[in-house]
């Protein structure tokens, strides 16, 4: 039998436009644009499967269709396979992303720590800083002017010290009591969470249980709070 | 005795299931994830025997034949990888409990834990099982949403941050494996490794170099090989302790695992072999001398990860018989230890409040048994003599020096100097932690006796590789010319040459190229 496997036109310049942008995208430090990006890199291999498959056809279904022209059916469950990893993905890294604006009011990928503290060091010798994300005081401007949820003014980029854990903040940047962050989480939390709770719950079914403590699975000490 | 093939999947995922519907009682769910991952465990202890003495045991999922429907497949590698993550996974296992016990686990996200830590189980499992490339990625899709979820447990500030870039570095890897899928199925037709190891054989040669750098790209990644392993050393010590001795241990051997696959299944001509070589040195020396400079101890430990990932894709990227056994009894080696040192940390961050090697001291007075726990897979690691590192080193540098090409040597003197740096590494961190005083005394807590068990259960079965060197090391030898050989693989997923086992063997018949593929997952 002759295959004919010449794919369509239309459907590779699809797919490189989507995967171009979603190149494109990815390589924003926001969160938000990223899962953009990769949604559109998802759609685009999607349909880099649909040329795999060959020319269109009928239904594959012994019977109904002569063999020779049916479709390849493989490669559309391996879609739709793909395509349901992508959603569940999508919807783990919009919570992520949730919870970062949460936690210091923009959703930006911050530099590791090792950069940190290279910058810190620069700074400290007197060198202008070479940073990435030059925009970030910037960002922290426009994060305390965007931010409407609690009234807390955001966290400053993290400091270039050691591990920085924003456990003290939590119960704050989780929608808790925004004048007493020392204080003790739970009585305050437990009036003023529960549009919150139902906000995240919604937003990523599976992921972290935020309504609960945050310091957690690992209740001990994060180095944060060593005496 | 092919149905313990599917249970180390299936056992975990039911019982994720189960875990998830009792999710607010703590005591039960610890019960059903302890029980379940002990039946994995002898599951595939069982299947390291039968796989040993019977060959590669075959499940065609659903009855549909090999090419078209799924299969899995258990042999020595997959058989071997299984067991000893089972392993670490109920030591691991263990430690949580224990740790949730001596803590009270109100307040914690433990609901989410359990059923969480057992998809993650299945998603190992499965990407060891997996006889067919779609597979494998539904695996390694199940395993990394699962992490994706623990290492951002309770979303902290600076786990959202860690855990932002790990998901976006997994995420691109999954999008280049999925990519590469969509060539192989392209060029080849059909997604079965055994079938695909047939007919790779038989496309334009220059296509087939495209399909597997497109491969190895994306389990280079997820294998954390440098240059794309910068995304590990910044993202794993901040998850808490457990989680990331976990995935210390398994997550990169994953990647580890999907090479050795596809390197000896489906691409024997070993055309990438010389950069892999380049790629296995620059790592081993990159990922060491990055831990030298580090003063956190699980940073530190992080970057021993990385390195020491370089002396496995060594002994791949030799792509002789002795490098192969060596890099699987290495990768077996490996497992236990490196998670083993990463319960230890957090012990040790338990007992001194933080893993910061500046704030840290006096251990080594105050808890001698931790000193003892630290010391032992510390000096596993760097390879000291009596130890399995030993061995497994020196089974690596064997092959480097039995290939004899410049790069092979170039490779083992960076063996070598790896080995060294790690020692002086680790001892840095010893001698700071245990024996130099304290900057400000330690906080006067004790760490639950029960924490200590597993992690020196780990480290006494990463010493006890050792002790079997013997027998594991002609099983490794074996596994390897099985893997070299691909014809034990090839014969037990396709039967007569052309199908599987199963019940749509009627429908045989001479099909063209798109006729064959897989079912999705």
């Amino acid at each position: 039998m002759e295959l004919d496997i010449s794919p369509a036109l239309v459907l590779v310049l699809a797919a490189g436009v989507l995967v171009g942008c979603g190149v494109y995208l990815v390589l924003e430090r926001s969160l938000s644009r990223v899962i953009v990006g990769f949604i559109l890199i998802g759609n685009g291999v999607n349909t880099l499967f649909l040329i795999a498959s060959g020319r269109a056809g009928g239904p594959p279904l012994v019977g109904t269709t002569p063999t020779e022209e049916m479709a390849d059916p493989l490669p559309q469950a391996m879609v739709l396979t793909a395509i349901v990893i992508t959603l569940g993905l999508s919807a783990f890294v919009l919570a992520m992303a949730y919870r970062s604006w949460q936690l210091h009011g923009h959703d930006e990928v911050q530099d590791d720590l090792e950069d940190r503290r290279i910058a810190a060091r620069l700074a400290r010798v007197g060198e202008p800083v070479d940073r990435a994300d030059e925009g970030a005081a910037d960002l922290d401007v426009e994060a305390a002017e965007a931010r409407d949820e609690t009234e807390e003014t955001p966290v400053p980029p993290a400091p270039p010290s050691d591990q920085v854990t924003l456990d003290g903040e939590d119960p704050v940047g989780s929608g808790g009591n925004p004048t007493e962050p020392d204080g003790p989480p739970d009585p305050g939390r437990a009036e003023t969470e529960e549009p919150d709770a139902v906000d995240q719950g919604a937003g990523d079914a599976g992921a972290p249980a935020e309504d609960t403590d945050d310091s957690g699975a690992e209740p001990p000490r994060r180095e944060g709070d060593a005496p | 005795m092919t149905w313990l093939v599917p249970l180390p999947v299936v056992i975990p995922l039911v019982a994720a299931g189960l875990a998830l519907a009792l999710g607010g009682r703590s005591k039960l769910q610890s019960i059903i994830s302890a029980v379940a991952i002990t039946l994995v465990l002898l599951a595939a202890g069982a299947l390291m025997l039968v796989a040993h003495t019977q060959g590669p045991q075959v499940v065609n999922v659903g009855e549909w034949s090999a090419p078209v429907g799924i299969s899995l497949v258990g042999d020595r590698l997959s058989a071997l990888m299984l067991f000893v993550s089972a392993i670490v996974l109920l030591c691991v296992l263990l430690y949580s409990l224990a740790q949730g016990l001596a803590d009270g686990n109100e307040g914690a996200p433990i609901a989410i834990y359990h059923p969480t830590y057992l998809v993650l189980a299945a998603g190992v499992a499965n990407a060891f099982l997996s006889g067919d490339l779609f597979n494998l990625y539904v695996g390694f899709e199940i395993l990394l949403g699962a992490s994706f979820v623990l290492l951002t447990l309770g979303g902290t500030g600076e786990r959202i941050r860690a855990g932002s870039i790990y998901v976006v570095v997994s995420l691109l890897s999954s999008v280049l494996f999925l990519v590469a899928i969509a060539f192989v199925y392209t060029t080849t037709g059909t997604l079965n490794l055994a079938q695909l190891a047939e007919r790779i054989d038989r496309i334009d040669p220059g296509m087939a170099l495209v399909l597997q750098v497109m491969l190895l790209l994306g389990f280079l990644i997820k294998a954390a090989v440098f240059p794309l392993s910068a995304w590990l050393p910044d993202s794993y010590p901040t998850a808490p302790a457990p989680v990331t001795a976990v995935f210390a241990g398994l997550l990169t051997k994953v990647g580890v695992y999907a090479i050795i696959r596809t390197q000896t299944l489906l691409f024997p001509s070993g055309r990438l072999d010389d950069i892999l070589l380049v790629a296995a040195i620059v790592t081993m020396l990159v990922g060491i001398v990055g831990a030298v400079a580090q003063d956190d101890l699980k940073r530190l430990l992080s970057f021993t990860l990385v390195s020491h990932i370089g002396y496995m894709v060594f002994g791949v990227a030799l792509a002789n018989k002795a490098g192969l056994s060596a890099a699987i009894f290495y990768v077996a080696h490996h497992i236990t230890v490196q998670t083993a040192l990463f319960l230890v940390a957090g012990l040790i961050e338990r007992r001194g409040g933080t893993t910061s090697l500046e704030k840290l001291g006096s251990l080594g007075r105050l808890t001698p048994a931790l000193a003892v726990l630290f010391f032992v897979p510390a000096m596993n690691l760097a390879g000291i003599p009596p130890m399995s590192g030993f061995l497994g080193k020196i089974g690596l540098l064997q092959a480097g020096a039995e290939l004899g090409t410049p790069l092979a040597y170039a490779g083992v003197a960076a063996g070598l100097l790896t080995s060294l740096l790690t020692l002086y590494a680790i001892v840095k961190a010893w001698n700071r932690a245990f024996w130099q005083e304290a900057p400000e005394p330690l906080p006067d807590t004790t760490v639950p006796r029960a924490m200590f068990g597993p992690a020196a259960v780990l480290a006494a079965v990463g010493v006890a590789f050792a002790v079997v060197a013997g027998p594991l090391g002609s099983y490794t030898d074996s596994a390897a010319a099985d893997l070299q050989s691909r014809n034990p693989y090839i014969a037990s997923v396709l039967v007569d040459g052309e199908r599987g086992d199963g019940s749509s063997d009627e429908a045989v018949g001479d099909q063209p190229a798109d006729a064959g593929g897989d079912d999705d997952g």
